[in-house]
């Protein structure tokens, strides 16, 4: 049966969420987009405080459903109430939602890749006392897209039954707070054999307070810049043999290569996610040109032809298709997720849509604002530095669509590089 | 909740649509384009399958509830095997449903049954005109009350068998609003003109419609005497086309993906090329991307939510849009040979521009 409705719990959760995004960020949005590097405690703190009783905070995945009192299985929602909970709160801030408490993409990233005992070892750690964060660590100054070339190593020491980890990670998004602003961890996707190719990757948990783990660089971002991203350099680091992700054991097919799949699962999860980011600073964007051009007596005219449409009026009535279709895009892509299809091909679709949807759509709003458009007196500036970001991190728009592709022609990574 | 599965009804209907859309539709699509010419018993065929039966309740001779998710769905694979063929097939819901939605008790008991329990039947209707700016809620058909009758003037294009209708419902306005007038071939003033040559769709027979003064008994006005509602009939409109154009889209994607593959280039598939393999990527992704708005368009009407026309305009706009883009690069991934109506791309093309223009050629 196709269904479009909001579940329940979910739109309760909306309204409560608004009023956050309204009072706790948008009051705020300015401020730490002019102070970069400063870090929104009262928000953080707040939202630790909020989110206790629901587990684990953002980017993590959804813990599993509690039983219905009339004993009647609930479809499960997870996946769903997260994509609605980032696009709301990034509605409000997106710099802000990215400093969110919680496990983010490395809580994702042990919960797509852990075993059970991982979960329970790394996760718990997120529903104490005091705010914590994840992150995950992929990209390397030489290694963006091509996540294959990674030369970060980890090397077992048999005797100790450790692993030495070296090398550089940069744009780890909150890696500084998950190190050294909290007792938090960032997975670091590393090789422990440098011939194996993706075959040999696998993620690593590196808890805050390892020694020979340095932040070493907070990058300066055209948008998003109440997030912050880190340089991560390890020498030497030890870390248990059980902060290893997945199994030992190499498979060498490169259809199979096991280890990377598991990294790239995490995107299956979490892309969706992302874009439902970019959607919320679209929305803002165009709900903001909405009243500004409605303040000057110029309404949308649905219904016309579009021959009898003014420029304007046709623009915002794509802005609003592109807008919805990616949205729907992203809510189907997790929709399967609760369900435990495959969704890589949608997972990406979404992705590359918003990409390209929230990009457009806050281009063009301060296009039509005209010199406005421009000016720091509105937010309306800030949200087209903040949308760009969307079609580049967790894959760009251009990796995307490369897997779209392959699953479009039934190809395999050889078949389509 | 949100649901992205048809249900198990749906899925027997889908089937069965597309096995007619590829076996029958598609296969006789080229021939078709090229004679301007629909057979009756491929008509026939897709008429038996019995979508719009299906959507008329069992009083008034269907054996169905009708639902707009459902239409979708059934528009969507129907144009997938051939546009021209798809719209022949439903041209007689172009009367029956806006009957079925705003008729009055009489008019559905009149018209619902004849249409039903019979053979496919050339019923039609008339709503769009020749002038650029058309506009289905500011038509410039007049119908004007006189001695208890109304007086209908204007013009029409596109409508599909008026040369064969048993009757047809014209659209005009009256007092500034879109209202149905139910007309017989016969009727005094009523004008059938030549058929209509078109950039594509060949193989449907359209006709310019001129209404000279015609007489229309104030029993014959869509909804009896009080008129009716246009919005739902619009929102219908809007939906079964934008399905449509997902349909078109659909079968130029897959034909330029097959063709992708096979195609050799410096050594590889031309697929293999990101050039083209990322033109494949976009037009999937504005496929389904469009699909789940004119779905969720669909789902509203069904709930009789308020928001559902502009959703419904919103779809049929992504669709206009996604149609061109994506017949236009399959035609591009094909190159010269996408040019050549050997294969069918360059129709999808001719026939996703019409998109844009024809809305009210269907409804479901």
């Amino acid at each position: 049966m196709i269904e479009f409705e909001i579940p329940k719990p979910i739109a309760m959760a909306n309204t409560a969420l608004e009023t956050v995004a309204v009072n706790m960020m948008r009051t705020k949005s300015r401020y730490f987009d002019e102070h970069e590097h400063e870090i929104p405690w009262d928000y953080i703190n707040f939202m630790h405080m909020a989110m206790s009783q629901t587990g684990a905070g953002a980017l993590a995945p959804p813990q599993e459903k509690k039983p219905d009192p009339d004993g009647k299985p609930r479809p499960p929602i997870g996946y769903q109430r997260l994509t609605f909970m980032l696009e709301m709160l990034s509605w409000g801030d997106v710099g802000m939602y990215l400093v969110t408490p919680g496990g983010g993409l490395g809580a994702a990233a042990v919960e797509a890749a852990g075993s059970a005992e991982q979960k329970q070892l790394f996760l718990k750690r997120f529903s104490g006392e005091k705010p914590v964060f994840g992150a995950m660590a992929m990209t390397e100054p030489q290694a963006g897209s091509d996540t294959s070339a990674i030369c970060s190593t980890a090397v077992l020491d048999k005797e100790a039954n450790e692993w030495i980890l070296n090398g550089e990670k940069i744009f780890v998004t909150a890696g500084h707070k998950s190190l050294c602003e909290s007792n938090g961890f960032v997975v670091v996707w590393a090789t422990i054999d440098p011939s194996a190719g993706r075959a040999g990757m696998r993620g690593f948990v590196i808890p805050a307070g390892i020694p020979g783990v340095s932040v070493t660089k907070l990058e300066k971002k055209m948008g998003i810049r109440c997030s912050d991203t880190a340089s991560i350099v390890m020498q030497d680091a030890r870390v248990p043999f059980e902060n290893m992700l997945g199994s030992l054991e190499i498979v060498r097919d490169s259809g199979t290569a096991k280890g990377f799949q598991k990294a790239m699962a995490t995107f299956d999860a979490t892309r969706p996610l992302v874009a439902a980011t970019g959607i919320g600073v679209a929305r803002a964007a165009l709900e903001f040109l909405k009243e500004k051009l409605s303040e000057q007596g110029i309404t949308i005219r649905y219904g016309l032809p579009r021959q009898k449409l003014t420029n304007i009026e046709r623009e915002f009535i794509d802005m609003e298709v592109q807008l919805r279709s990616a949205w729907l895009l992203i809510v189907k892509a997790v929709w399967m997720a609760d369900n435990h299809l495959p969704n890589s091909m949608e997972a990406s679709m979404s992705k590359l849509r918003a990409g390209d949807a929230v990009t457009r759509i806050t281009q063009r709003a301060t296009e039509i604002m005209g010199p406005l458009g421009f000016s720091r007196e509105y937010l309306l500036e800030k949200w087209f530095r903040d949308a760009k970001i969307t079609d580049i991190y967790e894959g760009t728009g251009q990796i995307n669509r490369l897997i779209v592709a392959r699953h479009v022609l039934g190809y395999s990574g050889s078949d389509l590089r | 909740m949100y649901s992205f599965e048809p249900d198990d009804e749906q899925k027997m209907l889908v089937d069965a649509m597309n096995k007619f859309a590829i076996n029958d539709l598609r296969a006789k699509a080229s021939e078709n384009d090229e004679e301007g010419h629909l057979p009756p018993f491929l008509v026939e065929k897709g008429w038996e399958l019995g979508f719009l039966q299906a959507s008329i309740p069992e009083q008034y001779g269907g054996f169905g509830e009708r639902s707009a998710v459902t239409g979708v769905l059934a528009a969507e694979e129907m144009a997938y095997g051939d546009l021209a063929g798809a719209l022949a097939v439903m041209t007689p819901g172009s009367f029956a449903i806006p009957v079925l939605l705003v008729g009055s008790e009489e008019q559905k008991q009149k018209y619902l049954p004849a249409i039903a329990e019979a053979e496919w039947s050339p019923y039609t209707a008339g709503i769009i005109e020749p002038y650029f700016d058309f506009d289905s809620l500011d038509l410039r058909t007049t119908a004007v009350e006189e001695n208890s009758q109304f007086l209908i003037n204007g013009e029409k294009m596109y409508v599909p068998y008026a040369a064969d209708a048993e009757a047809l419902i014209i659209y005009a306005k009256l007092d500034g609003k879109t209202q149905g007038f139910i007309l017989h071939r016969d009727a005094d003033g009523l004008e059938v003109g030549e058929r209509e040559k078109t950039l594509g769709l060949y193989a449907l027979p359209t006709y310019r419609v001129r209404l000279k003064g015609v007489r229309v008994p104030k029993s014959d006005r869509l909804g009896g005497e009080q008129g009716h509602d246009f919005a739902p009939i619009l929102d219908a409109m809007r939906i079964a086309l934008a399905a449509m154009a997902v349909g078109v889209s659909r079968s130029a994607l897959e034909y330029a993906r097959d063709y992708a593959k096979e195609r050799e280039v410096f050594k590889v598939k031309v697929a293999q090329k990101q050039a083209i393999a990322f033109m494949i990527a976009e037009m999937a992704t504005e496929i389904e991307a469009i699909r789940l708005v004119v779905w969720e368009a669909a789902w509203m009407m069904d709930k009789g939510m308020p928001d559902a026309c502009k959703q419904a305009y919103l779809a049929l706009n992504g669709a206009m849009d996604m149609a061109m883009m994506v017949t236009d690069r399959a035609v591009q991934v094909l190159g010269g040979h996408g040019y050549i109506r050997e294969h069918p791309v360059e129709r999808w093309m001719r026939n996703g521009r019409g998109i844009a223009m024809l809305n009210g050629l269907v409804i479901v």
